[in-house]
């Protein structure tokens, strides 16, 4: 236990310290065991009542911890009726059903506690406040000072005794076994669990401790009993949980299966095929929200910026939203789920689009600050944004967000968005809450997530890479034949390297020299030129290794560039 | 039209100009949305002057509480840099050159409401002092360079602004190719200093009037804490070099204290620095202020509730200790109030509550006679008038705007009262009822507070104060009482009086009539000196000092606190206690909350766990719990349709952060919440 955790408990009730020389204690273990343990006998069970009292104050502070609890929560309104039936009002703890750390906590302290100081009076009433607990001792032990001092001392010697009775009780065991109070072979290992557990729990003990833990535990302390397994369980548990840090995971995976990975066309296929459950209900929860459309409007137009959250796509709800209220006005709809969607693309599709501004900037930033001073200039100007999944994978960043927030404080930007991610509200910070100025709208519609999920990223929808695919012939169509061959050959060197990992692509070197092999060029200048041809195409990723050479390499996965090279085969 | 594509996440949607509907229809808005469209133009009248009102209020409070900050550090710049100014060349003022004037601000944890402290800072310095003035943040700057790179991005932009007759090309260009050192900047600051001084006369005169010859240059730090020690050592110590031809002054924004200067910076640093203190108004003061000037005032009609007004508080004092979002939340209950309150209508000012009842609609009447504290008015009532009143609607509107007018009263008296009140409670030991007005407030609008247990001690602790505080009280009382607008008050403000005056007489008799008691008692201690009669006398001292009566001041003491007593029960009724209070007092805390302190998370997974609170026909779950593990390898065929909505789930889940791939497995996935990888 800590110096501070001491000091609180000995303000909390004022301490007695009994001088007990070491022998005394030796000869209490080894000798008149038994006698002692009588005479001990009645303080022992006092100590116990002590124990059962503070279990009971224990008790009652939690109570009075829940209590408080429920005040915050009935403050903030939970309790009271909602007209909606919204689902947010309920009490974390209610959703959450984890609930026991706060109480696990708290026997550790008082099971450290009791085997600390075992002689100590017990007021009944615990102080609440925490700070009056910190301020006391300087008041109060300055009498007390010095026997704490000595009683530290003691602390280091009585390591000894400890040890001493555990080499002593080694030989005898029938000693202990034979006092009256256990009875039970059953008991003695309680005991020796009971041991270990304070071993764990505190390294420092007084010998008032050793005595104390010496004479076995009288039958009544049932709920000591309890506290010990308890703890027994806690330590075993915790042990358990962080031995093996390998997780054993079932080998069944879905390859097993017969079917076949199913891409996203026949998946859409299949699901539009599906019914959905409930629909009726589901419709009737959405035109719940939609009647909220105009309230929107209104809020947005008083400085709000509104986001909705809550399980189901919020996408044809926006769209909806959009379709009845928006069509006269400026707009923007940004898909954040789109895989390549960047704060960049959004501001340039308001500079371009929506300010018909023709030019480029340095960095997002200017370009933010561009548009800032356009729409402080021209009162007139009005733009409302909708944005689905603001939390998507590329908007989620730090610097996007900041953006994005700044761009939705302007007076005449309307930002309307709707997050999914659990863990979405954890973007923002004060500052950019603040520059947000959400207005927090729960709109579940249990809808499914169809555009969403439709970009091929999921981990169960095999990859087609039908996209890439199309974007290379493309390309390589209105190339020369020359140039196309030379592509040929970076691709099959790929795919005769995909079984290596750490393959780093195909060095300029090697490659020059293979094209010249192959007639395909005459000098190192002709493939530079085309080879940054592939790379504004984005055909090809050129990579300066650690030595200083160049690396080429086809940022496409294998599958499709084999289907690639398939195809290209098949043409000529 | 569509907004799906594979190739384009930004849609732009650009009406045809005539199309394009006019900025100015918020009150369209306004009116299609309510259910009862009844006088829904007024009605956003009302609310819009009522927020304009408020937020000019907040406003001047907002100023006049920064004001005395501003003030201070504003004739502190002006000081720092007189020695500058004059060229003197006094030996003790080269020694001082060493050392950068710097003003360290304690403006406490809360971030968000100091942007607006600080750029009211820099407006107020660039109007009064200096055009040179750059703010920095932390996240900015995390090297000395990028540091130097704001500063003199922002010094020379301000540059432009200021003079921007000049040929821009002329500063722009350097800016972008200059290199960020000191030297460039001090170059910089005479070159400009130079150049308003052979400046066109008239131009001069224009900027010399406003600031000198030669103006500081101030650097503001919004966040001292979250600079790394390296930036901001290495910053002192090179201007400190320079100090003597650039005129530098630092600000440091400190949220904590100011010991946070001496543990960032060492010694040799720090004596670079000559320090002065400011410290501006704790965020729960300008709280006070706020709830005072805007909730304790009969000069806005517009009430809160108590669980609102509790609701607002608690996302005060639990999650940001901010005053703007404070505000900002009043707003929406102002919104939210005329919005859905087809009645708010008539929350408007005395002056114009007449007119408004009496062109009420038959609508509207009927609105009223809806209200449950109007029905409960009416069944108290002779069965007479209860005929009356739900049948004729001229005589409902007479009735209507006689309880207005009470309800008006009340208030004026209820906050008069409350702040009597809260003289007494609010020097009582252990604050039985709460230390600031605000806690009176709610726990009198909660219910009737003569009822709580709060309130009995805090009359029993009352009943024990001692002279002098109970006078000033009284005083005290006296002067808010006479001071508010409410009529009936004359005659407590006689009785408090009367018992000041009471009080004063008491003194007199009593000096005269304790010294008697103490003399007596000291003369017959004097007498005996023998232990055993000695402890008799104490004894009989005693006894006769406990059944002695009491006092003439404990008697006008009692009396005073059942005074305090009456008037407490005869004024701060609480307000759901009043006939046709729905009209003024906004109640609506569930949708507040809903609003400001959402739970995303908890939807969730109600939703998920529980689809029934949402859905009501539920009774199975459909998407929660299945186990992406799958074992439903146990039919070799499963249905295709079985398979893709699992399919579907998976992803799903992934898309709400609950699991994500686990890169060590074909097929497998990781739970991202409660206890996962």
């Amino acid at each position: 236990m800590s110096w501070p955790q001491g000091t609180r408990s000995s303000s909390r009730r004022s301490l007695q310290v009994k001088f007990v020389p070491d022998e005394d204690v030796l000869k209490h273990i080894a000798d008149d065991a038994g006698a002692k343990v009588r005479k001990d006998k009645a303080q022992l069970s006092v100590s116990v009542k002590r124990f059962v009292k503070k279990l009971e104050n224990i008790s009652d502070n939690e109570a009075q911890e829940i209590l408080e609890e429920k005040n915050y929560v009935a403050a903030l309104g939970i309790c009271a009726q909602d007209p909606l039936g919204n689902g947010s009002n309920i009490s974390g703890g209610e959703v959450y059903s984890f609930q026991t750390p706060k109480r696990a906590n708290k026997m550790a302290e008082l099971a450290s506690e009791l085997a600390q100081t075992p002689e100590k009076n017990v007021i009944p009433n615990h102080s609440k406040c925490p700070e009056k607990m910190a301020k006391t001792p300087q008041s109060k032990c300055s009498s007390s000072n010095k026997v704490q001092q000595r009683n530290k001392k003691k602390e280091f010697v009585s390591t000894t005794p400890y040890r001493l009775r555990k080499r002593l009780a080694a030989p005898d065991p029938y000693l202990e076994s034979e006092s009256e109070y256990s009875a039970s072979c059953s008991e003695e290992e309680d005991e020796e669990e009971q041991k270990e557990a304070s071993t764990v729990l505190s390294d420092q003990k007084t010998p008032g401790k050793t005595k104390a833990a010496s004479t076995p535990p009288p039958r009544n302390s049932l709920a000591k009993k309890i506290k010990e397994q308890k703890m027994g369980n806690l330590v075993e548990e915790y042990f358990e949980a962080h031995s093996s840090s390998k997780v054993l995971t079932s080998d069944r995976t879905l390859q097993k299966l017969r079917k076949r990975r199913l891409n996203q066309q026949t998946l859409h296929e299949l699901l539009k095929n599906a019914p959905l459950a409930y629909a009726a209900e589901i419709r009737d929860l959405n035109e719940q929200h939609e009647s909220l459309f105009s309230k929107w409007m209104l809020q947005l137009h008083l400085g709000f910026n509104i986001v909705l959250y809550g399980l189901g796509s919020k996408r044809d709800l926006l769209e909806k939203f959009r379709t009845s209220l928006l069509l006269d006005s400026v707009h923007l709809v940004v898909n954040g789920y789109f895989p390549s969607i960047t704060v960049r693309s959004i501001l340039n599709s308001i500079t371009e689009e929506v300010l018909d501004h023709i030019g480029t900037f340095r960095s997002p930033l200017d370009q933010l600050e561009f548009i800032t001073k356009r729409f402080k200039e021209d009162s007139s100007l009005e733009l409302y944004v909708l944005i689905h999944n603001l939390d998507s994978q590329m908007l989620r960043g730090e610097r996007s967000q900041q953006i994005l927030a700044q761009l939705s404080s302007l007076p005449s930007i309307y930002l309307i968005a709707s997050i999914d991610h659990i863990n979405a509200p954890l973007m923002w910070d004060q500052t950019k809450l603040r520059l947000y100025n959400w207005l927090w709208y729960e709109t579940t519609t249990f809808n499914p997530y169809v555009e969403e999920t439709s970009y091929e990223n999921s981990l169960l929808v095999q990859q087609s890479g039908s996209l890439a695919l199309s974007s290379l012939t493309h390309v390589l169509h209105s190339l020369t034949l020359n140039a196309r061959g030379i592509f040929r050959l970076l691709a099959q060197h790929q795919l005769e390297k995909k079984d290596n990992p750490s393959y780093p692509g195909l060095s300029f070197q090697d490659f020059y020299q293979q094209c010249r092999e192959a007639f395909l060029v005459n000098s190192d200048l002709t493939l530079r030129a085309q080879l940054t041809e592939f790379r504004d195409h984005k055909l090809i990723r050129i990579k300066r290794g650690a030595d200083g050479v160049e690396y080429l390499l086809i940022p496409v996965d294998e599958s499709t560039l084999a289907d690639f090279l398939e195809k290209e085969d098949e043409d000529v | 039209m569509s907004t799906c594509s594979v190739s384009k996440g930004c849609f732009v949607f650009k009406p045809n100009a005539k199309k394009r509907r006019l900025p100015e229809k918020t009150a369209h808005d306004f009116r299609s949305t309510s259910h009862d469209s009844e006088d829904t133009e007024l009605r956003f009248v009302t609310c819009q002057s009522l927020w304009n009102q408020i937020k000019f209020e907040t406003e001047q409070i907002q100023e006049d509480l920064n004001k005395q900050l501003l003030d201070n550090l504003v004739s502190f710049l002006s000081r720092s840099h007189s020695d500058f100014q004059e060229k003197t060349t006094k030996w003790t003022c080269r020694m001082k050159f060493r050392e950068i004037p710097t003003a360290a601000v304690v403006l406490g944890v809360n971030v968000t409401d100091h942007d607006l402290t600080f750029r009211g800072l820099s407006d107020v310095l660039q109007d009064n002092i200096t055009p040179y003035v750059a703010l920095l943040e932390a996240k900015d700057c995390p090297a000395i360079k990028n540091l130097m790179q704001k500063l003199m991005g922002q010094l020379m932009n301000c540059d432009i602004e200021v003079d921007s007759l000049e040929d821009e090309d002329c500063v722009q260009v350097p800016q972008n190719r200059i290199r960020c050192s000191m030297l460039s900047l001090i170059s910089w600051y005479e070159s400009v200093t130079k150049k308003t001084d052979s400046g066109t006369p008239s131009k001069k005169r224009n900027s010399s009037s406003r600031h000198w010859q030669s103006p500081p240059v101030v650097v503001i730090f919004k966040d001292m804490e979250s600079f790394t020690t390296k930036v901001l050592q290495d910053f002192i110590v090179i201007s400190s070099q320079h100090i003597h031809e650039l005129p530098l002054v630092l600000i440091f924004g400190i949220a904590t204290s100011p010991m946070i200067i001496h543990r960032l910076l060492p010694h040799s640093v720090s004596s670079l620095l000559c320090i002065e203190l400011f410290q501006s108004l704790s965020c729960k003061e300008h709280l006070s202020t706020i709830i005072d000037k805007l909730l304790l005032t009969s000069r806005f009609p517009f009430k809160l509730g108590e669980k609102v007004l509790q609701v607002l508080i608690n996302i005060f004092l639990y999650h940001d200790f901010s005053v703007q979002n404070f505000i900002k939340g009043f707003q929406l209950c102002i919104v939210e109030h005329f919005y859905s309150q087809p009645l708010s209508v008539l929350c408007c000012h005395l002056v114009d509550l007449k007119k408004r009842v009496y062109s009420l609609s038959h609508a509207q009447c009927e609105n009223i006679r809806r209200l449950p504290s109007f029905r409960r008015y009416v069944e108290k009532q002779e069965s007479g008038k209860q005929i009356e009143l739900l049948t004729n609607d001229s005589f409902l509107k007479k009735e209507t705007e006689r309880l207005l007018e009470d309800l008006y009263v009340y208030h004026e008296n209820y906050v008069s009262i409350l702040r009597c009140l809260h003289v007494f409670t609010s020097s009582l030991p252990k604050y039985p009822l709460g230390k600031q007005i605000r806690e009176l407030h709610c726990a009198c609008l909660e219910n009737q507070v003569w009822e709580t247990e709060e309130y009995e001690s805090s009359l029993q602790l009352a009943r024990m104060l001692n002279k002098t505080d109970l006078v000033s009280m009284l005083q005290q009382c006296v002067e808010i009482l006479t001071s508010s607008s409410g009529k009936e008050f004359d005659k407590t403000v006689e009785k408090l009086k009367e018992f000041l005056t009471q009080f004063q007489n008491l003194e007199v008799a009593e000096a005269s009539q304790e010294r008697d008691v103490s003399v007596s008692s000291q003369k017959e201690l004097q007498k005996k000196t023998d232990l055993y009669h000695l402890q008799k006398t104490l004894l009989e001292l005693k006894e006769s000092r406990r059944s002695k009566k009491l006092t003439k001041f404990e008697m006008l003491r009692f009396e005073v606190v059942d005074y305090i007593d009456r008037l407490v029960r005869k004024y701060l009724v609480p307000a759901d206690n009043r006939t046709l209070h729905e009209i003024v007092y906004f109640n609506a805390a569930t949708v507040l909350r809903g609003h400001l302190n959402a739970a995303p998370r908890t939807a969730l997974h109600t939703a998920l766990n529980n689809p029934h609170r949402y859905l009501k026909a539920f009774s199975t779950v459909v998407m929660a719990g299945e186990e992406p593990n799958a074992d439903a390898a146990s039919s070799d065929q499963v249905d295709d349709i079985i398979h893709a909505r699992f399919i579907r789930a998976v992803s799903e889940l992934e898309l709400l952060g609950f699991i994500k791939p686990s890169k060590q497995k074909t097929d497998h996935v990781a739970r991202l919440t409660w206890g996962g990888c």
